[in-house]
């Protein structure tokens, strides 16, 4: 998938973590722990090996991700796409070890639709949309999920 | 309200146009939309109170144009994946103190 009138962002997200790098990495990686923390999958820490991440926020909304291994560095680097609802992204987890366990950096590159393209009214960008959208009503029900 | 007001197809294709030409009357957008202009006239009700478009009064005619600003939040990923993010590695967290036991 390539968009040239795309704008690349990232989002960069960093914890300190009270855990040794191959526990989190046991987290990071096996099906049955991804699933407790992030989503339903048929992971495999494989590179090239394709994969879907998927839940049921509500009963009636389904959310799927598409994702492909890109990088396996144990204990170090895990690198996957990441591609939904019109973002096109890379999403990869950095495990440096400290005195006190992991310093965890994750990092989520990529772009959807450009603001301007979109603009337009052209019918492709709508799909992206109304993902946006779709995005924005998850993000409220987490907030909820925190409430 | 923006999803709602998006969800119609009608609706959408009346924001579209509004897009695509710029601003319109409530006559112009009728006669291209296959619908009544009573009709026309609630859609852009709703797209108007969404935000979605803005109305200005000149003489008679009322004219409708675009407010793209309402849909920046929603093309900007980045909070939304923070926001995500950020509860996902908290579940992490919590997940990892179980696994010590």
């Amino acid at each position: 998938m390539t968009n040239p009138a795309g704008e690349t962002r990232t989002v960069v997200v960093e914890r300190e973590v009270e855990h040794p790098p191959e526990k989190l990495w046991r987290a990071l990686t096996q099906p049955h722990l991804i699933e407790e923390w992030l989503m339903k999958n048929d992971f495999k820490p494989v590179t090239g090996h394709k994969f879907r991440l998927s839940r049921e926020p509500k009963p009636d909304v389904k959310v799927a991700i598409d994702c492909e291994v890109l990088k396996v560095e144990p204990n170090r680097t895990l690198s996957y796409s990441w591609v939904a609802y019109g973002l096109d992204s890379v999403v990869t987890f950095t495990l440096t070890p400290t005195a006190t366990g992991t310093h965890l950096r994750l990092e989520q590159s990529g772009f959807t639709a450009d603001q301007k393209a979109a603009f337009k009214g052209a019918k492709a960008s709508w799909p992206q949309f109304l993902a946006a959208l779709e995005r924005v009503l998850e993000q409220d029900d987490n907030e909820g999920d925190n409430a | 309200m923006l999803f709602k007001s998006l969800s119609d197809p009608t609706r959408r294709a009346i924001f579209e146009r509004l897009c695509r030409e710029g601003e319109q009357t409530v006559a112009a957008l009728t006669a291209e939309a296959g619908i009544s202009q009573p009709s026309v006239s609630k859609h852009l009700a709703v797209l108007k109170q969404a935000g979605l478009v803005l109305d200005r009064h000149q003489g008679r005619q009322t004219h409708y144009s675009a407010q793209l600003a309402a849909l920046t939040p929603l093309i900007d990923w980045t909070k939304e994946m923070t926001g995500f993010w950020e509860s996902r590695l908290d579940d992490l967290e919590d997940l990892l103190k179980r696994m010590d036991q």
